[in-house]
């Protein structure tokens, strides 16, 4: 843990956005997690992708559970809206948000404990309710803040700190976010920035529910030999299918991928998504290929990496609902509580 | 590219931006910590060590350090460096029992010192310790040379140039004072075992202008002038004063000739202002006292009538920046201007001028008549004779003369000794010592301070227009000094990184307040400086580079912008940054065991 402020100074010739800030002014305060934490990174690369999308700060609302990984919104986005809720219960609250006001980019951050364990239920319903939003876990495979026992998605074999295996199946998240309707599935790595900010961006665009599951390895009890989240096997062990990049509208694309590999996806601001298809014979449309692949390689203790699911035209929550564009909070009581007389014409057209 | 050696001593010095732009290379990060735990006589002790005349220095010093400074890159204003000295040499406590011991009893040998200027007397500093006899030979009455006879007394107060100097001479130095020297010949004649040439730069500069011998008694030579007025010879100057010159003798000459009583004071430069000579604060102090520059004037004539000056005519030109980036003048096209005046000081440059040593006796001079020099040594063509200061290569400045007198001492010793100049010179070196305390506590105030440069406060300009002796600028006081000591980002404690701990996990990375840290594939230094978070563009700066990492990449740290700030350290979960004090060791007679 760090006492020290980060100082508000920052490099000369630092980037600005269209907005005229900085990546420094998309900052939280600083990390109070262990040093090293990949969270940090995660953190990082929020900050970076928020900035470099160009959208003011206070359009954006955080939520999140408990654990590691839910107290990291303290340390972004300083000027969003943010509730830290109860454990587990970050999809319940972000529902709400996200129904009450459709307007802001809602992110949900949360972990392995948080998603996968005693909010598992409340994961599979959010991502099957479409609600668009970006929710990402940290997953460090460990329970960092009771001192490093195996968490859900720790990997069948690995071993904890003292070379204990752990006996029981890991939940992928990935799997059940592709199977249970999530539109924009991906995986990444804390460690690897170049690939992690395109997709936050894509997926902050993306029009659904994005879903990102981050290996951000945990430094003080998941970093040792024999762990399969650690800095080194995550390092050695990711294949990246699809890379993605996030294109503004009218502005031309930099990336050097050999031709024939790339494939541009329309998005609903206007906006283009570039995919790069570094395994070839990968189709990031087809649900049950992509299960399959994603499947047969973890088999093999590989990680795949990358945008491995996307349906540019999948319906959201508030389209299958039909709901109001105004946000709730623009609208007058008479149109927040119309009154017994709306009410009753209600219940009168259902008899 | 090739990694960075950390362990050439310059590597880390380099990243002092300060003291290596320091002649003397002053450790200016420790004296400020030092002023910070108001331990003023350590600071002073500190300078005094390195640049012999703080007190002095702290009010005159040309500063290379302060554009040198890091804040300037990464905010804008530098640290008070040198008005921060002069805090230690305000505040400071007995200094008597930290000076060196001078032994009683002499090793034998004798030294003259030709001058009792700057360079004369750091020169005595560093042999009396040694046990030589030190004699010093001036033609003023007082010891000083131009800090004394150059500089007035309104920016350097005679006390504390008298103390200074006196710490020195009270080493038992013998002097010899109102003793001109005229010939080197006779210098040798008389068997010192080894001589330093500390005489300066005495001769200022004429202008060959029609008109010029006829009004001779209405021109005086800048340097010569102040001189006069120092000693008390010159005690008035009346009617309209024109100062020709851009240099700090001009600023000194016109501020000078105010409290002189003069019914007005122009300085008029050839040249276009931004490319004066003069430092900036010194321009800043002469117009904040009322004092017009007026620039791009080169003088043409004097006009007179029966042998009484009149005025000057002067060409008005147009300074012009050529595609090449240099300052040509251009005709402007404007009729001449006539300006009136009753005196004139002419501050046009000053050369060092040897005409009493004898050119057959061993001392050869180059084609600039300047003496011919071991860059290094500072020995002089015979090998007794050893020069420093203005004398060795021309005008510098005071901070210059005691780094060359460093050097000459070095040289004298070795020589008087019997050993080889070069091959038994001792190296410069560099320690390291980690400044980690404990899990977030450091060895130095690593918080940054983002306040602005605190400003000196002056006294009463009305008073001090008045009054010759009274210091114009009145210092920062403990409070200030404890304030401006906050904004130096000590850039001695440097970022030290150690490849084989780091498990490449960013943090440092993220945490970076100036993105200086990457990790990055490996390529030339041109290309990789281009490929860095935020692109190292600043070929002044090294970039350090380090290998050895598991995946093969390097980490690159621009050291340009860095605060020092310990954060990559701090959130550094396997120590591989640490946080170093790195001490340079400058070597001079004395502090190393060469015979």
């Amino acid at each position: 843990m760090t006492f020290v402020a980060k100082p508000a100074v920052h490099h000369p010739r630092l980037p600005v956005n269209d907005l005229g800030l900085t990546r420094r002014d998309y900052e939280g305060s600083v990390s109070t997690l262990c040093a090293g934490c990949g969270h940090d990174s995660v953190s990082a690369a929020i900050v970076q992708a928020c900035a470099e999308l160009s959208i003011p700060p206070h359009r954006f609302a955080k939520i999140s559970g408990i654990g590691c990984s839910s107290k990291t919104p303290s340390y972004f986005l300083n000027r969003s809206h943010g509730f830290n809720s109860v454990h587990g219960r970050m999809p319940s609250v972000a529902t709400g948000a996200n129904l009450a006001n459709k307007e802001l980019y809602t992110i949900g951050i949360s972990g392995d404990g948080d998603s996968a364990s005693i909010g598992l239920g409340q994961f599979a319903h959010i991502v099957r309710r479409r609600i668009n939003m970006l929710y990402i876990v940290d997953n460090n495979g460990t329970y960092g803040l009771t001192k490093g026992q195996f968490s859900a998605t720790n990997d069948k074999g690995s071993t904890n700190k003292r070379g204990a295996p752990n006996l029981y199946e890991a939940i992928d998240l990935v799997s059940m976010a592709i199977q249970l309707g999530a539109s924009f599935v991906a995986r990444s790595f804390s460690g690897d920035k170049k690939q992690l900010v395109p997709l936050i961006k894509a997926g902050l665009m993306h029009h659904g529910m994005a879903f990102i599951d981050v290996v951000s390895p945990c430094v003080a009890f998941n970093n040792h030999n024999g762990s399969t989240k650690s800095y080194e096997y995550v390092r050695k062990h990711s294949e990246t299918v699809v890379a993605a990049d996030y294109v503004p509208a009218a502005r031309e694309i930099t990336a050097d991928y050999a031709p024939g590999t790339t494939e541009r996806v329309s998005m609903p601001d206007g906006s283009t998504l570039h995919l790069y298809k570094v395994a070839e014979d990968y189709d990031p449309h087809n649900r049950v290929e992509a299960l399959h692949y994603v499947q047969s390689r973890q088999e093999r203790g590989e990680v795949v990496t990358g945008l491995l699911y996307l349906d540019p035209a999948a319906m959201d929550c508030h389209d299958i609902l039909n709901t109001l564009d105004t946000p709730l909070n623009q609208l007058g009581t008479g149109e927040l509580c119309p009154g017994s007389s709306a009410l009753t014409a209600i219940n009168e057209s259902f008899r | 590219m090739k990694p960075t050696n950390i362990l050439d001593p310059n590597y880390f010095h380099k990243v002092v931006d300060c003291q290596w732009a320091c002649p003397a290379h002053t450790p200016v990060p420790e004296y400020i910590r030092l002023i910070a735990q108001e331990r003023y006589t350590e600071a002073y002790m500190l300078n005094w060590d390195s640049n012999v005349f703080p007190g002095v220095l702290g009010r005159t010093c040309d500063r290379p350090c302060e554009p040198a400074c890091r804040r300037v890159r990464t905010e804008e204003k530098p640290v008070a460096i040198c008005r921060l000295k002069r805090v230690a040499a305000d505040n400071k406590g007995d200094v008597t029992p930290w000076l060196p011991r001078v032994p009683t009893t002499k090793n034998g040998k004798k030294v003259a010192l030709l001058g009792a200027g700057p360079a004369s007397l750091a020169v005595a500093r560093d042999l009396m310790p040694m046990g030589y006899e030190v004699h010093v030979f001036d033609k003023d009455p007082g010891g000083g040379g131009m800090m004394r006879s150059q500089i007035p007394a309104f920016r350097l107060p005679e006390a504390v140039l008298d103390e200074e100097v006196n710490l020195i001479l009270d080493m038992g130095v013998q002097t010899h004072f109102n003793h001109p020297i005229t010939s080197m010949k006779a210098m040798l004649d008389l068997g010192y075992d080894a001589y330093f040439v500390g005489t300066g730069a005495p001769r200022g500069r004429d202008l060959d202008l029609p008109g010029r011998k006829e009004v001779d008694a209405h021109v005086s030579i800048g340097i010569d002038w102040l001189s006069s007025v120092a000693f008390g010879h010159t005690t008035g100057i009346s009617g309209k004063v024109i100062v020709m010159g851009g240099g700090n003798t001009a600023m000194d000459c016109c501020r000078t000739a105010v409290r002189l009583g003069a019914e007005s004071v122009k300085v008029i430069v050839r040249s276009a202002f931004e490319v004066m000579k003069a430092s900036p604060w010194e321009k800043e102090d002469a117009m904040a006292e009322g004092i017009p520059i007026i620039n791009n004037r080169p003088p043409k004539e004097f006009v007179h009538e029966n042998g009484k000056l009149k005025g000057i005519v002067f060409e008005v030109v147009k300074p012009v920046y050529g595609e090449d980036g240099r300052l040509r003048y251009e005709p402007s096209g404007e009729p001449d201007e006539y300006v009136e005046c009753d005196h004139v000081l002419m501050a046009i440059g000053q050369e060092n001028h040897c005409p009493w040593i004898e050119r057959d006796i061993g001392i050869e001079f180059d084609k600039w008549d300047c003496p011919v020099l071991d860059e290094v040594t500072l020995q002089s063509t015979h090998p007794q004779i050893f020069f420093g200061g203005d004398a060795a290569f021309g005008p510098e400045n005071i901070i210059w003369a005691s780094a060359h007198a460093h050097k000459a001492a070095i040289s004298m010793h070795l020589f008087l000794q019997g050993k080889d100049l070069h091959a038994d010179r001792p190296p410069e070196h560099l320690n390291l010592v980690s400044a980690k305390m404990g899990v977030h506590e450091w060895a130095y105030d690593s918080r940054h301070d983002p306040s602005a440069r605190h400003l000196v406060p002056h006294a009463d300009r009305d008073k001090a227009l008045h009054d010759l002796k009274l210091e114009v600028e009145l210092g920062f006081d403990r409070k200030l000094g404890a304030q401006e000591a906050q904004r130096c980002l000590n850039c001695d404690v440097q970022t030290v990184f150690t490849p084989k701990l780091c498990i490449e996990c960013d943090a440092c990375v993220d945490i970076c307040p100036m993105d200086c840290i990457t990790f990055t594939a490996d390529a030339e230094e041109i290309d990789l400086r281009q490929n860095l978070t935020a692109p190292a563009l600043n070929p002044e700066q090294a970039i350090y580079v380090a290998d050895g990492l598991k995946t093969g990449r390097v980490m690159v740290k621009d050291e340009d912008v860095c605060l020092h700030c310990g954060l990559c350290a701090e959130r550094c979960p396997t120590n591989a940054w640490d946080m170093q004090r790195s001490v340079v060791h400058i070597p001079q007679v004395g502090n190393y065991s060469a015979g």
